[in-house]
């Protein structure tokens, strides 16, 4: 399990978005390791930091305001933090890539879905235009676009369509790594059932490694290997898919298990977790969960928890108590 | 039980400029007192419009609306304006559908003056007061405005300008679908109790099969504006009967990461609701497909006691000597 190659590796990550009235801690110490081959989920509800680290990731957090003020990303070997905007320009779409949640607002409206894909081969790679037009077709193809439609407006499509043709942008240059932001929330389920088993295909024919956000548990359970839970900008608990959901440690996870409706339990009351996301601006002291937490004791008021290790399962609580 | 709501053949046609748009095609349901009636479908499936044309926040193209044996689809405005005392409409974002500029004490008020429902200001305030607490919301909020807050305690005050007039029947329409996880979780409670607590009727209308599972009571399956399947909640999820529905429960993401369970996909896309095709609405789609589906339109059916179904084979389905390829 040791010597599985590592892709890129997060090393206590802080990104903070400053205004002239306040501070908003939005990502607080993330570490992470994505190894090839693997695809990581990241679950978190709104406002825990998912978005904010894919950016950190692609250098796109927008500045200003955002600034990571501190830690490391490394991806192949380097860290990417203090790449200049040609290298940037060079990583992405190249060595990482990125699905955003929206297919409606990612593509532009004036230009035809071919051209665009074709454009961002001719960036990359040294082909002539007939060339990116074969290429990106091939890929369309494989998304299960029909390749009459090249010459088409995003308007044109459905959604579930405008997202396979977002996919295959994000492929065209076969990265090691794509970030797939919330890929399928925008879609109905039928439609999301067929994107997810397009993405989980490509990833295996092109092995990539994926890092996948997303809030719903269950679309993580069936594409991710290894899981990681998000908090007010912290990774509470982090293992393999299996442990993770068969023995959650973190009482957040724990909560956040209870409070779905499932649809092979006939349990007749959900357990939500207790109050509301915590401001990142101010957020609590101590524990950053302990205002909403069951369990919570004095040395959670008062102290950040330290990361416990069981194996590779990660999770940061004072106690275990699961 | 009593019927509180029924509606007869109700069709919703718009106007678009390459044709007739059929929003909602010749629905036929009823909701008894009490019930939860939960209406599941996809995006474009008419679900939100039937919603609105129970309230005749559209006017509907044909076919009859009863409330409690009365024919609203013949009230005059001013009749409808008091029948609305009793019918109320809870949106899906909480974030649209807040007067920015109203406090919560306002929002909440607005429906008493309306009605004329408190004699006096301070029997106004009492009744505000106790509608914030019936809904979980402090009373230091009385004189905040929306954007002071999040989305599940919007969601709760959208409750209490809903229920600040003692309606008897309220159509959700995604309630909770803007909301996080956790906080979903608080506000279906919230609602479950108030049904409880105040012998409400909900029209549950959303696209996530396992919160509808879980508040209701029965469950219509809705398709390019046709109601495909209507049955008990628990004969829906253990012996559903439309491919379509079949095919929508294997869809659903499941948290077992063991069992990884088959999923069925459905080839294309929901069809164009404007001038539909003859025949059925889901042929193009469906994996049992043969020419009379392509031909004449099923007729919404029993097929089991309580358990209603438009489907040309259903009965070879029922037998199982139809079923998807595993």
């Amino acid at each position: 399990m040791e010597n599985r190659k590592v892709v890129l590796e997060i090393k206590n990550l802080h990104v903070h978005f400053i205004t002239d009235s306040e501070t908003v801690k939005a990502v607080n110490g993330v570490d992470m390791v994505l190894h090839e081959g693997e695809c990581l989920g990241l679950v978190g509800e709104t406002g825990a930091g998912k978005t904010t680290t894919a950016l950190s990731i692609m250098q796109l957090v927008p500045d200003p305001p955002g600034v990571i003020v501190d830690g490391e990303i490394c991806f192949r070997g380097k860290n990417i933090i203090y790449n200049t905007d040609s290298e940037n320009r060079n990583m992405r779409g190249n060595g990482i890539s990125m699905i955003f949640q929206d297919p409606m607002t990612a593509l532009n409206p004036i230009m035809t879905v071919g051209s665009q894909l074709s454009e961002v081969i001719i960036q990359h790679r040294k082909v002539s235009r007939k060339q990116a037009k074969e290429m990106a077709v091939q890929l369309m193809e494989l998304v299960g676009v029909k390749a009459d439609r090249y010459d088409d407006y995003p308007h044109q499509f459905s959604g579930g369509m405008k997202q396979r043709v977002v996919i295959a942008m994000a492929l065209l240059c076969r990265p090691e790594i794509l970030i797939a932001d919330e890929p399928t929330t925008a879609l109905d389920v039928t439609i999301q059932a067929q994107v997810i088993e397009i993405i989980r295909d490509l990833i295996e024919q092109f092995h990539m490694s994926m890092i996948l956000i997303s809030h719903d548990l269950g679309v993580v359970a069936e594409t991710c290997d290894q899981v990681a839970i998000m908090y007010a900008g912290e990774i509470v608990e982090a293992g393999h898919i299996r442990e993770v959901y068969q023995h959650a440690l973190h009482p957040y996870t724990v909560g956040l298990f209870s409070s779905i409706p499932r649809l092979d339990d006939d349990s007749e009351k959900l357990i939500p977790i207790e109050g509301q996301i915590p401001n990142s601006a101010a957020p609590p002291e101590g524990c950053k969960f302990h205002p909403r937490c069951k369990h919570c004791q004095e040395v959670c008021r008062l102290q950040p928890p330290p990361v416990q290790r069981e194996g590779e399962h990660i999770y940061r609580c004072h106690f275990k108590l699961f | 039980m009593e019927k509180l709501i029924e509606l007869q053949d109700i069709k919703k046609y718009f106007v678009v400029p390459n044709g007739l748009l059929h929003a909602v095609d010749g629905i036929n349901l009823s909701i008894e007192k009490g019930e939860t009636l939960g209406i599941v479908g996809e995006s474009g499936c008419g679900k939100s419009t039937l919603g609105r044309v129970m309230l005749r926040l559209h006017e509907p193209t044909s076919g009859h609306i009863l409330y409690d044996g009365m024919d609203i689809t013949t009230f005059r405005k001013d009749e409808m304006v008091r029948m609305r005392r009793y019918m109320q409409i809870i949106f899906q974002d909480p974030y649209a559908s807040l007067n920015p500029r109203f406090t919560v004490a306002q929002i909440i008020r607005e429906p008493l003056r309306l009605h004329k429902l408190c004699a006096s200001p301070a029997e106004e305030t009492e009744r505000v007061e106790a509608l914030m607490e019936m809904v979980g919301l402090s009373k230091r909020a009385y004189n905040a405005y929306p954007h002071e807050f999040d989305g599940g305690r919007r969601q709760r005050i959208v409750i209490a300008r809903a229920l600040a007039i003692n309606p008897q029947f309220i159509v959700c329409d995604e309630p909770v679908s803007a909301l996080d996880v956790s906080v979903q979780a608080q506000i279906i409670n919230l609602m479950m109790e108030l049904q409880e607590k105040l012998g409400l009727t909900y029209l549950f209308i959303s696209h996530d099969l396992s919160v509808v599972k879980y508040i209701s009571d029965n469950i219509g399956v809705m398709y390019l504006g046709q109601m495909i399947e209507k049955a008990s909640k628990r004969a829906i999820f253990q012996r559903p009967l439309h491919p379509y529905t079949i095919a929508l429960l294997s869809a659903i993401p499941s948290l077992d990461v063991e069992r990884k369970k088959k999923k069925i996909i459905l080839k294309g896309e929901i069809t164009s609701p404007i001038n539909p095709p003859a025949g059925c609405r889901f042929a193009m789609r469906c994996a049992f497909a043969r020419e009379e589906c392509f031909a004449r339109d099923p007729e919404l059916c029993e097929a089991e006691p309580g358990h209603y179904v438009a489907c040309h084979r259903h009965r070879e389905i029922m037998s199982g000597d139809l079923t998807y390829p595993s």
